[in-house]
């Protein structure tokens, strides 16, 4: 039975079209995935059907929910339909819980809104609620604060708060971007079973053609705010019919061309590496907590070799980077950069033989400065050279952007273009040591591939070596020679990265391999129609 | 945006041209009393009327715009001078003894009433506009203080300042470079309130008698004297008022518009 059709939809802002012509039908109990890259509609189509465009935005076509045209409703109407007979969970649960508001109120609210529940009965079904996400009473109670959850926590509280009243349609967008590989299973598991008890429909939008072949049964495949194509998943991904999806699916499993790494001697070296916390006092004059964040890591990267360091959230990869860095003392252990000693204290010149990359394009970059002044802040280090406009030019030159590009601020360039830029600002120095932070976990697949052969170029031509630090096993299998699996502050596994993929030693290994979505086999297109004329 | 910008410039620059002009010249001697003409209202010979000396309101509002200008001006700097360094200081420190040790002695001047101030001070050194600019620039240290360290602290946590630091720099040019210029926003607006906040407090302190000693007329004061003569020749008291209002109005829309012009990710595209 029909649950929801969607019919010519089109969004229009101060009369820019956002979506045209987006028709899709959805049937009770079915996943049915959206999937694009950024801009191409996919949230604005979740929440032209809430009811919730930006202001401005003017929608057309029609949406028969249960029967009735979701765009023709008042307000109330929605209102009264929001929360009760569709859900909907977003990307970052942080913000979507109220920061001061226990979860348990947050939870309890939701059921007393729509439903004439008493505050003690609201509380009851709101426990009876987090029991089912897997927040059982015995560790989470009823009264903890959402900083106190964990990521994977909060997005439990966020899904107890949208399915609280067993609505037929949730829909949920990119829920699992902010979270750890093992997390996502988790969750995209919780959410598979709650489709397969309540019989509700699930509106899966990402940008993750894995998750999309894994976990639904239609997909809708997204482009500047069209429909590319629709069908069964299977037959889609199998049949690749149009040429926009099978360029998403060559960027997603593009590996860049890469030479084999020349067995040098050590460039890095990390022996035996000790990072401590101290915690804030439990109570007055209470003995100071120690949080031992890397413990006892020794690890090596050689001259033009690739590096992974994969591990979950709060492991100690990014205080380890911090110790490599330079940036934070260590408690025990020692770090060599070519011989010299890595610290705080260290000499510009040895600190301008390393720079990073980080993660966030948009966080990177102090948005006051000219791109070209950004490029040449690592100068400090090495002191202004008297060609440096020139050196800033050859940089911007070299990661694909124009000299003249030096002059315009960050804000006026594309996610993408950011990453290149901040490419350039790492080169700048003529470092040794490249730290990647996740630098392509925040762009779209296609940019993505772009920027991975970038990299590979860049190692050819310079003889960098990479430490590409990732919770995403895809990417680092993708770019890396060796990989380092990293858990609670030590290192479990290490060994050439197609070995440990294939044959996991230690269990976190087995557990993260096993949690990557991948797209399966069956789902690769038969040789016909690969082969088939264009 | 623009509008705004504009319109607070002119509101503004106004008040600072009336003070300039008074230097060299006004209506009337603002000495000279004829208590014949005292309290008229506005006319062609005095446009605002006079007051209860027979005084030129207009002539009186030139020369007190330069006291009343002059007093919260380099009030909002002493404040800024001291305040947002130390601000940048303990943020760059955030957490130790020393952090602790600058925001409490903040809070231990924030703890009196720049009107206690302004009487220590005047205990002291005896009244004088000078003793009010003093008092009042003490009181907004611990302001700009507050401010910049609240603005500063999750700007350290932003991944630019991290590479900057792994670029080598430390953390009083990261403060300048990259904290400062981002903070300016807040700092431009606070400046624009504690401007506001200034005229209104050399009103005060005028009131009682601790700030400009007459004949050296104010605003503030003027509005302090005109209080009682309210009911009988209310624009003795309006029209100083009004110059507070729309300087006050002035400063802030500039404020505004100065941040927006200020911030290159609002500037519209070239």
């Amino acid at each position: 039975m029909t649950l929801l059709s969607v019919q010519g939809l089109s969004v229009a802002i101060h009369s820019t079209p956002i979506l045209s012509g987006v028709s899709f039908d959805m049937t009770q109990g079915q996943v049915f995935g959206l999937v694009g890259e950024s801009g191409s509609g996919k949230s604005m189509t979740a929440l032209a059907l809430m009811g919730l465009l930006p202001r401005g935005a003017v929608a057309a076509g029609s949406a028969r929910f249960q029967g009735q045209d979701l765009f023709a409703l008042p307000e109330a109407a929605l209102c009264r339909l929001r929360g009760r007979d569709i859900g909907m969970i977003f990307q970052e649960p942080m913000t979507a819980l109220n920061p001061v508001m226990t979860i348990g109120n947050q939870v309890a609210e939701t059921l007393r809104i729509h439903t004439g529940l008493s505050r003690r009965e609201a509380r009851a079904a709101a426990r009876e609620r987090l029991d089912r996400v897997g927040l059982p009473a015995d560790r989470i109670s009823l009264d903890r604060y959402p900083h106190e959850l964990s990521g994977g926590q909060r997005q439990r509280v966020a899904i107890a708060m949208a399915v609280a009243l067993r609505p037929a349609l949730l829909i949920a967008d990119e829920p699992t971007t902010a979270l750890d590989v093992t997390t996502q299973a988790q969750i995209l598991d919780l959410l598979g079973g709650l489709v397969d008890e309540q019989g509700m429909a699930l509106l899966l939008i990402t940008h993750d053609l894995a998750v999309v072949a894994e976990r639904t049964d239609s997909v809708a495949v997204m482009r500047q705010g069209r429909i590319v194509e629709q069908g069964a998943t299977e037959a889609v991904f199998r049949t690749r019919a149009q040429d926009y999806t099978r360029h998403l699916f060559a960027a997603a499993s593009h590996i860049p061309p890469r030479a084999a790494p020349p067995r040098d001697k050590p460039l890095l070296t990390v022996d035996r590496a000790v990072r401590d916390y101290r915690l804030p006092r439990p109570r007055p004059f209470g003995p100071l907590p120690i949080v031992r964040a890397v413990d006892h890591v020794s690890l090596t990267i050689a001259r033009g070799e690739s590096v992974g360091l994969v591990g979950e959230s709060g492991c100690g990869k990014s205080t380890l980077t911090r110790a490599i860095l330079g940036l934070d003392p260590l408690q025990g252990g020692k770090i060599r950069l070519d011989g010299h000693t890595v610290g705080p204290n260290m000499p510009r010149a040895v600190r301008a033989g390393m720079q990073m990359v980080f993660q966030d394009p948009y966080g990177s970059f102090d948005p006051r400065w000219t791109v070209g002044r950004l490029v040449a802040e690592p100068f400090h280090l090495t002191g202004q050279p008297p060609d440096a406009q020139d050196r800033v030019a050859e940089a911007l030159s070299e990661v694909g952007l124009t000299p003249e590009d030096a002059g315009k601020y960050i804000h006026e360039f594309s996610g993408g273009q950011r990453q290149r830029i901040a490419i350039a600002r790492a080169l700048i120095t003529r470092p040794r040591l490249l730290v990647l932070d996740e630098p392509v976990s925040a762009l779209d697949l296609r940019v993505r591939a772009q920027i991975l052969d970038l990299l590979a170029g860049l190692q050819q031509d310079h003889g960098l070596s990479y430490l590409f630090i990732s919770h995403d096993l895809s990417v680092v299998r993708q770019v890396t020679d060796r990989v380092l699996i990293m858990q609670a502050g030590r290192i479990v596994e290490e060994g050439p990265t197609g070995r440990v993929f294939a044959a996991p030693v230690h269990d976190q290994t087995r557990r993260l391999v096993a949690a990557t979505p991948r797209i399966p086999s069956e789902m690769a297109p038969s040789r016909r129609l690969t082969r088939a004329p264009t | 945006m623009r509008v705004s910008l504009t319109l607070g410039l002119l509101l503004a620059g106004m008040a600072l041209a009336l003070a300039l002009v008074s230097a060299i010249w006004t209506p009337h001697d603002i000495q000279a009393m004829a208590l014949a003409d005292k309290l008229n209202p506005p006319s062609p010979k005095h446009w605002l009327g006079t007051d209860q000396f027979g005084r030129d309101i207009l002539s009186m509002l030139m020369v007190g715009a330069r006291t009343t200008i002059a007093v919260a001006l380099v009030a909002v700097g002493i404040g800024m001078a001291f305040g947002v360094p130390l601000g940048l200081w303990a943020a760059a420190v955030s957490g130790s003894g020393l952090d602790q040790a600058i925001m409490r002695g903040n809070d231990l001047i924030f703890a009196f009433p720049s009107l206690v101030i302004a009487i220590l001070i005047t205990a002291v050194f005896g009244p004088s506009a000078i003793n009010a600019i003093l008092a009042i620039g003490i009181f907004n240290i611990p302001v700009f203080a507050r401010v910049t360290r609240a603005g500063a602290l999750p700007l350290w946590t932003l991944d630019y300042v991290r590479a900057a630091r792994i670029a080598g720099k430390g953390a009083a040019r990261i403060s300048l470079e990259h904290l400062l210029p981002n903070l300016m926003n807040l700092l431009i607006v606070q400046g624009t309130i504690q401007f506001s906040l200034g005229i209104l407090a050399e009103a005060g302190l005028s009131y009682v008698g601790l700030g400009a000693q007459p004949p050296t007329p104010s605003w503030g004061r003027m509005l302090a004297e005109a209080q009682t003569l309210f009911a009988i020749a209310p624009h003795v008291a309006i029209f100083p008022g009004l110059a507070i209002v729309l300087t006050v109005l002035g400063l802030n829309l500039a404020g505004d518009g100065l941040r927006d012009a200020l911030d290159p990710r609002l500037r519209r595209a070239r």
